[in-house]
């Protein structure tokens, strides 16, 4: 049942990306029967549109062509297959997200990738589960972000710990480990200000954050979830890159894949930086937040039903 | 600053077709096969990049090329034209109302940026002495009244809001009050939403049509995929957009969505925001844009800068002292404290024709901390050390270093650099008679 419901939500939520991608290769299918070049060209095409980015379709092409030829295929309809099966591979290579508890989260990305939403959503995610969960207002920077966090606080019922605006980001995270200690905090999950990962000092800030996590609570499972905006294009994979690098991203959770962008990226960033996905965003309810299932991800997006 | 990435690839690109007296078919053929890879690496929309790539090579391969004498730059020449008829020629202004007050609508996706960059917008205005007014009309995401709020202050403009209330009517209402508070221009922040949200996208129509605004920006992240195009045409045909504002073009994005937008639904790119600082808008350039993106520098903008960042006077005084050879350290440090106001070191250069940001950046070259060190080394001589340094001896040096927190080795490094500055402007009198018999040319070009 709950499995069911899973995947109708996770359906539902990624409708549109499935009815641009699959209307497409629907399309593709219909008027190929045959394997040809130009079936190739299409394909690429398709998943250039997607953001998969130039190298990894050209690499996912490779692959295909040389699968085509040593499998003697014939028909269209099996490279599509191939192609959801290739994808797979290179997405379902992770291992389970299953923490072990006190776990602490952070939270971090680039300006507007919806990381306090997502931070609402996680704690309820966990609050339903039966956690003690406690967040701390890391954003010190940005107008209002801390109040946009409280707002999710009280709405979620989970505690907060906050200092005003443009105050020290680690000294709130600094605080909110000790207050998760001596409060039996199941869940601690730190926002950050978001920034641009090129620049040096916010992200030496951050370093210094994750660096304070590790040194006031090393018994605590912990998770650097770096925020993607499924809307972005390759920039995506420079960012992973820069916030790996930095404070060891351990998992990419992708949000706003309710519009029409397609978050082909991941599969880029999955190949080339070897990053799990662990979130998904669908949506803006506090139920929609998905954990990352490769599998029903691909199948979603290739399904026609 | 964004668009580096692609500088680089598409220099790369044209460089190989530069040097050759002739070329064939085949040469340009491959020359864009690389653009292309370039744009799409760029983000730039597949569709543009096939029709771009079309109209270049079928320039390229006909008639004008083949009789020009320096086949290459006449391939670049083309390049350059097309990417700036796709961005949009000249710049675009605002749509002034005739009878204020003019009410400009922000409209974006979520996240995109369109509160900061409202205030980003009223501080631009304020700035030009007009009389702008925010409306809070995003009254779905938590504290988005409290922000709009908190940047109003920080740009002294002040803010309309009335809640969670209808935004059309607390839109109308704003109108009302502006012209009562005799406020010229009225920008209305909205919730971001998603294109394909119908009772959203019907609440930006309704709206319109209440208050009738003059221009509606479509603000967007430069960082944007293919998606941008999607976007930015939904929100086209719903509510016909007079322009676009494209946000965090301060990262190592290489921006192909400003080109894919414009391109695709035709509308003018007007501002685009550079950074965190509630000054970090510019207008729009397009056709500096395609020069700097093909390493053709931007000039215009850079003495545009200087214009705003320096001080008339100043300079006046500095070019005599320079002429009789008066330059001290203090003329130094107010140099570099008025290279300071017009931005970092790499967007300076980066507007040089010839110069590539990246590999000057990569070698250490545009290093900005030596230049607060050589602020701070300067700041802790006498007035009498400034003006004379030939008196600063080991003692002095050491207190020097001391004071600054830098090494005496810092110290002389600073110290034999401005020997070699002032050496230098010895020289740039028997330059200037070279430049105007046309002899010298910057090592660069």
């Amino acid at each position: 049942m709950e499995r069911k419901g899973f995947f109708s939500r996770l359906k539902d939520g990624l409708s549109k990306t499935r009815k641009n991608i699959t209307e497409k290769m629907d399309q593709l299918f219909k008027y190929h029967n045959e394997v040809d070049d130009e079936l190739f060209d299409e394909l690429e095409e398709l998943l250039i549109l997607a953001d998969v980015g130039v190298s990894t379709t050209t690499k996912l092409m490779e692959k295909i062509r040389e699968r085509v030829k040593a499998e003697r295929i014939r028909e269209a309809q099996r490279v599509r297959d191939i192609l959801k099966e290739e994808i797979i591979a290179i997405l379902g290579d992770q291992e389970e997200f299953d923490p072990s508890y006190p776990a602490v989260f952070l939270v971090v990305g680039v300006n507007g990738v919806g990381k306090t939403t997502t931070i609402g959503k996680l704690a309820h995610m966990y609050q339903k589960q039966g956690k003690r969960v406690l967040m701390a207002a890391g954003d010190t920077f940005r107008a209002a972000a801390i109040e946009q966090l409280e707002i999710w606080a009280n709405r979620v019922g989970c505690q907060l710990v906050r200092h005003t605006e443009g105050s020290d980001a680690a000294a709130v995270v600094f605080d909110a480990v000790q207050a998760a200690k001596s409060r039996g905090i199941d869940v601690l999950i730190c926002d950050t200000a978001g920034r641009l990962h090129t620049k040096k000092n916010l992200m030496n800030e951050l370093e210094k954050i994750n660096r304070i996590i590790d040194r006031e609570y090393p018994e605590a499972h912990k998770e650097v979830f770096l925020v993607l905006d499924a809307t972005t294009g390759q920039n995506a994979v420079s960012q992973a890159k820069m916030f790996k690098e930095k404070v060891d991203v351990t998992g990419i959770i992708l949000t706003k894949l309710d519009g029409t962008a397609k978050g082909g990226i991941i599969i880029a960033i999955k190949s080339e930086l070897g990053i799990p996905i662990r979130f998904i965003g669908v949506g803006e309810g506090l139920d929609d937040l998905q954990r990352f299932d490769a599998q029903a991800f691909v199948e979603a997006l290739f399904d026609e039903a | 600053m964004a668009f580096e990435g692609l500088t680089g690839k598409l220099q790369a690109a044209l460089k190989k077709l530069t040097g050759k007296g002739k070329l064939s078919e085949k040469d340009v053929k491959e020359a864009m096969r690389e653009v292309r890879l370039a744009l799409l690496e760029a983000d730039v929309n597949f569709v543009v990049v096939k029709d771009l790539v079309k109209k270049i090579t079928e320039r390229a391969v006909g008639q004008e090329i083949m009789q020009s004498l320096t086949p290459g730059q006449q391939v670049i020449k083309i390049v350059n034209e097309e990417l700036t008829a796709l961005m949009g020629g000249t710049q675009s202004k605002v749509n002034m109302a005739p009878n204020p007050p003019t009410v400009i609508m922000m409209v974006g996706l979520q996240g995109s940026g369109k509160t900061t960059t409202a205030g980003k917008l009223a501080g631009y205005f304020k700035k030009q002495g007009k009389n702008p007014l925010l409306v809070a009309c995003d009254i779905y995401r938590p504290a988005a009244i409290k922000q709009l709020q908190v940047v109003g202050q920080k740009v002294g403009v002040p803010v309309f809001e009335r809640g969670q209330k209808d935004p059309v009517q607390i839109a109308s209402e704003a109108l009302e009050f502006a012209k009562k508070e005799q406020r010229d221009i009225v920008i209305i922040d909205t919730a971001g939403r998603l294109h394909i949200n119908e009772e959203l996208m019907e609440e930006l129509s309704r709206l319109k049509s209440q208050v009738k605004p003059h221009e509606i920006l479509l603000v967007a992240d430069a960082m944007t995929g293919q998606d941008a195009v999607n976007v930015a045409k939904s929100f086209d045909e719903r509510l016909g957009l007079d322009g676009v504002i494209l946000t965090k073009l301060d990262g190592d994005t290489r921006g192909g969505a400003a080109l894919s937008i414009k391109a695709v639904t035709g509308k003018p790119i007007k501002f685009i925001g550079t950074g965190e600082k509630l000054e970090d808008l510019e207008p729009f350039h397009p056709d500096r844009m395609a020069s700097r993106i093909l390493g053709m520098g931007d000039i215009l903008t850079l003495i545009e800068k200087a214009q705003a960042s320096i001080d008339e006077k100043k300079a006046q005084e500095l070019e005599r002292k320079l002429r009789e050879q008066q330059f001290t350290l203090e003329d130094f440090l107010d140099q570099l404290q008025q290279l300071k106001k017009m931005g970092s070191l790499s967007d300076i250069i980066g507007m040089l024709p010839g110069v590539d940001v990246q590999k000057l950046s990569a070698a250490g070259a545009l290093n900005e901390k030596e230049l607060v060190k050589a602020e701070a080394i300067i700041q802790s001589m006498t007035p009498e050390e400034r003006r004379n340094p030939s008196i600063i001896n080991a003692s002095r040096k050491r207190r020097i270093a001391m004071g600054s927190g830098t090494t005496i080795q810092d110290v002389n490094r600073l110290l034999k650099s401005f020997e070699q500055f002032r050496k230098m402007m010895k020289q740039v009198s028997s330059i200037e008679k070279a430049v105007k018999r046309g002899r010298f040319r910057f090592p660069f070009l």
